[in-house]
This record gives C-alpha cells, sequence and structure tokens, in this order.
C-alpha cells in the first residue's frame, strides 16, 4: 500500500469544496450546462442514458479495505447498491445524483480517494499490473513508478488540455497483465544489460475507431530519465497533435502519420534540451516513494500446507483453485483472482454487500489489501496458502467464489446500449446469454484460456479488438447487429483482431461463438494450443466457413 | 447525442416528443404540453412535422436550469393514443435498463 502525503489529503479536499460550490451554482442556474459540463467531467462526471455516471480512479488498481469499504458506502448510499469495474482500473457508479455527488467525493476524499482526471483530454489513472508487487519474477514493484507518474501527470498545467485523452500503462513483468501495448504510452520496466533499472518505452497504440498496437520508441530509457523522456513525448504530441479532428487526434495518430522515426527523432530533439533539468529523479526521491510503499511482513509458511492437501479431494475446491490461484513471490502465499462474472450477470458489477463482505476477507485473509485489474476481476495480493480453503468457503457465502478466470465466461464487456449514451447496440446481455452458454465448468475447462471482450460501439471500451474473440455492436437499419473478430490479444503478443464476415443480429451472436468454439475443438493441435494460438497457426479462413456455411 | 443547434436541421420523419435529462439526477424527462417536464413518456407533448418539432424543442432547450441536452426523439402512437418510443435506446430510456440489476446478496 502507498501512504498519501499532505499535499495529495489538502489537493483532494480542495477539490471537493470547489466541485461542491460548482454543482450548487449549477443548480441554481448561475452557471449553464455548457459551462458547467467541462467542470463536471473534470471531477469523473458523465451524463449517461438514465442517470449521471460517476467514474472514481483507483490509482494502480491497489485499494485498502477501508476504501473498498468507502466504496460500497458510496455505492449504497449514493446509488443503486452497486458499483462496476472498469477495464481501467476505475469504478463506475451508474445512478448517482448530481445534487448528491459533491458529497459522495467528499466521503471518498476522508480515504484518499477521487475522480481527477477520469474523464477529459489529460493523462488519465495511470494503470499497472493488478500484481505488482507480489508477482513473481517482477523486475521490480512497478508501482514505485507508477506513482511517480502519478505525481508527475496530476494537474500538469502543461498537460491539463492536451489535444485528447492520454493513457499510460505499466508493466515489470515479462507476461503483460496491463495491456501496455493498447495505451498511449506503455512502459515495460527490465534491467540493461548493465543491471540499471529503466523502461522500454512504448507509444502510440490505443483501441477505439482506429486501433493501433504501440511501437517502441526507445527500447531503453533510465528510471531516472523517464519523467524527462515521457515529458518530451508529451511535448511533442501536446504541439504537433491535431485539434481540428476529434476521431485524428490521439497521439496514436500523429505516430502512424510521421512515422515512428520521425517521431522518435522529434521526441529525441526535444529530450535533448530537457534531459538533464528539473525533472532528473534523483536517487533520493526515488528511495522516498519506495519508503511509503508498505508490504505486508510475510511469514516463513510451507507451500503446501496440510489445509491444502486436504482440500484438494474436494472437486469444487479444486475447479476454483486451478484458476484462481497463482503463485505468489513469497514462499506459502498466493494471489488470487476474485472473478466477477457470475453465470447470468453483468462483467465487473459488485454489490456494496460484496464489497464490504471483501473488505473483511481482505482483512483477515490479505493484509487488508485489494487489487482491481483491467479484464474487470478483483484481486487478493497476499493470501496464505493454508488460508485458501477458507477463504474459499467465505467467497463461497457471497457469490463470489466463480471458478471461471481465464476461462470463457470471464467476459469482459462495456455497459453499452444499456447505459451508455453512445452505444450503438447492448454488451451486457450478450456477456449474460454467452456465460449461461458456457456455463458448464468441464466444457470451460476443456476449452481453457479463452478471452471474450464485448463494445458496444466503436470506442471500444470492451477492448473488443484485443479480445481472442471480440464482439462490436453496430447499428443497422434500428437494429443491433455484431462484428465478430477472433485472434486478438491483449499480452506482451499483443494483437488486434481479424473480423471474420458480416455483422450478425442479437439473437445469432451466441450460437456464432459458440460455432467459432465447436470449430477451435475440432482444429486445436493438441489441448494444450489456446483458442488464440490455434487461430494464428490457421488464419481466420476455417473460423470464418464455419461460421458463415450455414448461414 | 445531437445538440439542439444541429438538430434545428434535422426533419422529422414521424410523430416525436422532446426529451432531456433532469439537471439534479439526471433522469430521463419528457416535454409536456403544459411547458413543463414530466418523467413519463404518456404525458409527453407530441409533434407532428419539422417545424412543430423545432418549436418545442428551442422552448424546451431554454430551460438550461431544468434539464440538459434536449433532443427530439421518435415515438410510436398505437391506437388508443397511447405512445411507445420509437427505437430501441428510447425504449431502454424509458422503460430501464434490459437486465436485471444486481441482487444484494
Ligand atoms: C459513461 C460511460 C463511458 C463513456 C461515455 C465512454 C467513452 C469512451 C470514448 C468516447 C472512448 C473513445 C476514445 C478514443 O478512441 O479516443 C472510450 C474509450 C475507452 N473506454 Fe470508455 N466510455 C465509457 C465507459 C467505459 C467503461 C465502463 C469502460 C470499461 C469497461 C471504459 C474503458 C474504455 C477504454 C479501455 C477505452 C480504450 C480505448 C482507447 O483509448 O484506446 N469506458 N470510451
Ligand atoms: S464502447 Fe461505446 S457503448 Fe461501450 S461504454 Fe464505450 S462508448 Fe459506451
Amino acid at each position: 500500500m502507498y501512504a498519501y502525503d499532505e499535499l495529495d489529503r489538502t489537493l483532494i479536499n480542495e477539490r471537493v469544496s470547489e466541485f461542491r460550490d460548482q454543482v450548487k451554482r449549477r443548480l441554481s442556474g448561475e452557471l449553464t450546462e455548457d459551462e458547467f459540463k467541462m467542470l463536471r467531467l473534470q471531477n469523473g462526471v458523465y451524463l449517461q442514458l438514465h442517470a449521471y455516471m460517476f467514474r472514481v480512479a483507483i490509482p494502480y488498481g491497489t485499494l485498502s479495505s477501508k476504501q473498498l469499504r468507502q466504496l460500497a458506502h458510496v455505492a449504497r448510499r449514493y446509488d443503486r447498491g452497486y458499483g462496476h469495474f472498469t477495464t481501467r482500473q476505475n469504478i463506475q457508479f451508474n445512478w448517482i445524483k448530481l445534487a448528491e455527488l459533491p458529497d459522495a467525493l467528499a466521503d471518498l476524499a476522508e480515504v484518499g480517494i477521487h475522480a481527477m482526471q477520469t474523464s477529459g483530454n489529460n493523462t488519465r489513472n495511470v494503470t499497472s499490473d493488478q500484481w505488482a508487487g507480489v508477482a513473481p519474477g517482477e523486475v521490480e514493484d512497478p508501482r514505485i513508478w507508477s506513482e511517480i507518474l502519478r505525481q508527475f501527470t496530476t494537474l500538469h498545467p502543461e498537460f491539463s488540455f492536451l489535444p485528447r485523452k492520454f493513457k499510460i500503462a505499466i508493466t515489470a513483468s515479462a507476461h503483460d497483465r496491463a495491456a501496455i501495448k493498447i495505451h498511449d504510452v506503455g512502459l515495460r520496466l527490465h534491467k540493461s544489460a548493465q543491471g540499471e533499472t529503466g523502461f522500454e518505452v512504448m507509444v502510440g497504440g490505443g483501441l477505439g475507431r482506429t486501433p493501433f498496437i504501440a511501437k517502441t520508441i526507445k527500447p531503453f530509457v533510465s528510471g531516472r530519465d523517464i519523467l524527462s523522456y515521457l515529458e518530451a513525448i508529451m511535448r511533442v504530441y501536446n504541439q504537433y497533435g491535431r485539434r481540428d479532428n476529434i476521431y485524428k487526434a490521439r497521439i496514436k495518430i500523429l505516430v502512424h502519420e510521421l512515422g515512428i522515426e520521425r517521431f522518435a527523432q522529434e521526441v529525441d530533439e526535444e529530450w535533448q534540451q530537457i534531459r538533464d533539468g528539473a525533472l532528473k529523479i534523483d536517487d533520493a526521491v526515488i528511495e522516498e516513494i519506495r519508503s511509503r510503499f508498505s508490504y505486508p511482513a510475510y511469514e516463513k509458511l510451507p507451500h503446501m500446507p496440510d489445509e491444502l492437501r486436504k482440500a484438494a479431494h474436494d472437486p469444487k475446491f479444486e475447479a476454483w483453485r486451478r484458476n484462481s490461484v497463482f503463485p505468489h513471490k513469497a514462499t506459502g502465499y498466493a494471489i488470487v483472482t476474485i472473478s466477477l462474472k457470475p453465470v447470468g450477470g453483468p462483467p465487473g458489477d459488485a454489490t456494496a454487500e460484496q464489497m464490504d463482505a471483501l473488505a473483511d476477507l481482505a482483512d483477515k485473509y490479505s493484509f487488508g489489501e485489494i487489487r482491481v485489474g483491467h479484464e474487470q476481476n478483483l484481486a487478493l495480493p497476499h493470501v496464505a496458502r493454508r488460508d485458501l480453503p477458507a477463504l474459499w468457503t467465505a467467497l463461497e457465502k457471497i457469490g463470489l467464489a466463480i471458478p471461471n478466470v481465464n476461462l470463457v465466461s470471464d467476459i469482459i464487456a462495456c455497459p453499452g446500449l444499456d447505459y451508455c449514451s453512445l452505444a450503438n447496440a447492448r454488451s451486457i446481455p450478450i456477456a449474460q446469454e454467452l456465460t449461461q452458454r458456457f456455463a458448464n465448468h468441464e466444457t470451460a475447462n476443456l476449452i481453457g484460456r479463452l478471452h471474450i471482450n464485448i463494445s458496444g460501439c466503436i470506442n471500444a471500451c470492451g477492448h473488443h479488438h484485443v479480445g481472442h474473440i471480440g464482439i462490436l455492436g453496430v447499428e443497422k437499419n434500428g437494429e443491433e447487429f455484431y462484428q465478430i473478430t477472433i485472434g486478438g490479444r491483449a499480452d506482451e503478443n499483443a494483437q488486434l483482431g481479424t473480423l471474420i464476415g458480416p455483422a450478425v443480429p442479437y439473437a445469432e451472436v451466441a450460437d456464432v461463438v459458440e460455432d467459432i468454439v465447436e470449430a477451435y475443438l475440432a482444429l486445436r493441435a493438441n489441448p494444450d494450443e489456446l483458442f488464440v494460438d490455434t487461430v494464428q497457426r490457421l488464419g481466420v479462413e476455417p473460423f470464418r466457413e464455419r461460421v458463415y456455411a450455414t448461414r | 447525442m445531437t445538440s439542439p443547434l444541429e438538430q434545428k436541421k434535422i426533419k422529422i420523419a414521424g410523430p416525436s416528443v422532446v426529451t432531456a435529462n433532469r439537471t439534479w439526477d439526471g433522469a430521463v424527462i419528457y416535454r409536456t404540453p403544459a411547458q413543463g417536464w414530466s418523467p413519463s413518456l404518456a404525458d409527453a407533448a407530441i409533434v407532428r412535422n419539422s417545424d412543430d418539432a423545432r418549436a418545442l424543442l428551442s422552448e424546451s432547450a431554454a430551460d438550461d436550469v431544468g434539464a440538459v441536452g434536449a433532443y427530439i426523439a421518435p415515438v410510436e402512437l398505437e391506437e388508443g393514443g397511447a405512445i411507445k418510443p420509437g427505437n430501441l435506446r428510447e425504449l431502454i430510456r424509458a422503460s430501464g435498463v434490459t437486465i436485471g440489476l444486481p441482487v444484494q446478496v
């Protein structure tokens, strides 16, 4: 966990009273909606189909149990008793009243949570690996660097009015759990041949209307230089990024149009001017930030305690353990992923009761810490392996021992036409139907790792381009249709999916997905070949044939 | 959502209403014949030609304190006068999400 300092607390509190005043002036008519809109967006408040939506940042996806309880409180007191975890380490509340928003923000401020820069043309919440600090083999805790960037980017005057939103993600593991290649800037922490810690910097990734995988602009930038290098990137973008057309304003378009070499050259010229200036981070600063992260005092525990050995006889427990429990850097501990994808439920939603219960479980079994990942799931990062059976029993009681992490029903979906004012088609009911189709655990297990991603429009909030199977809602003559892509992935080998053919109507989506999965089961080289690897090997043609032969 | 200004150019194809969101809580509301707002589509003022639609919209948009984002939405009129939303988006706005909200455990 990171301990915020006085500066942060003051900043957050000042922002709450400022917003309280703005809301008051809006409701009295002193501010018009045109004047107010920008102010509310600066505080994460959107207007959706049925109500205001409030987006709250969870920096690098780390929450204390106290913070999670406060999110539950906001859900219960100001909303309809639940919250929606998104793909960007944010939580959204869907039914909040503008008049009550300042109170909700004030309650969150008590525990150091806010909604600044969760919207607008600035650097958004810097995201990171949800297993940061506990994943085995990590170079170092990437949150130290996420925190440095958080401090650097929060309310940075030069970058508060960028051409468009700007998203940065960091990983420090070989296996990318932060989808860094689909961000405006992706940072991969690694060590140079000389043993120095620094970053591979990738730039120009992003989804939406024009999807791109980020390109490496520099294979190694020392940690000490990362702020000046990023500032150089931002300056070039701020200067050259298009402002005349919002669809062409993202840095990915600039990088594409200039070409990565030209862009890199521009950045380098800018960088040479500033690299040895005020933005050079000295070791004392890095140490100061590092020292504000606290880690649990792990005990020396056995890897295979009796409790676990005994529980292994229970097939239900084993089914859950196999896909929810992951290796931890400390012997005798595990990372536990909590799926928020129940059969028939909306992906990423958690009720206030579930949040409260999870906070209690985190206190009991995970040193009071919870993580939020980009797959719309949560994790308990420090669970002693001997406690796994007890934790599982407790999770069962609150409906959160769902044994489908990384399986076909672990679906990422945006809110779609049920909530979103930009949507063309619904996403959540498609996800619900698919979780029902694939509810059988044995079948899902046989299929293995398979990520389905659904977006209700081209903005790609559900990351459909990088789903192993991607589903995009489009509108045709007032009806909901869906385009299907396959072969996308968001990991270290990130790749955009390929369209398999014409869009299909709402009622056929689940059948099409079943056809694709059946084709895979028949085509895979062996049971260990993942769906996405089979697509890679064979191309989309055999899947296209299977789906459209009978349609 | 199309801004009222852009909608000045828009011609309606059939019976329509003006809808918006209520400022203090964001709820869906409809312009009524009495120049007020109602949360119920049944109370909405119906317009049947483009001139009336634009007039109703500009009158509605003038109330910037009570309502945000007013626009013209299509409806269908059933025999007997009942008003039905004219497309899926408006149906969802009028009747709420098509999914159950998470059940409290
Ligand atoms: C009020 C609801 C939302 C609105 C109005 C909204 C709006 C947008 C828009 C306009 C874009 C396109 C940005 C661009 O390409 O320049 C976008 C992208 C995105 N949104 Fe949302 N979104 C909403 C909810 C969500 C939710 C619930 C999630 C997560 C489930 C999400 C995650 C994302 C992500 C990951 C992108 C990535 C595309 C990229 O920047 O490369 N958004 N959103
Ligand atoms: S993808 Fe489209 S429909 Fe889905 S949340 Fe984003 S903007 Fe809304």
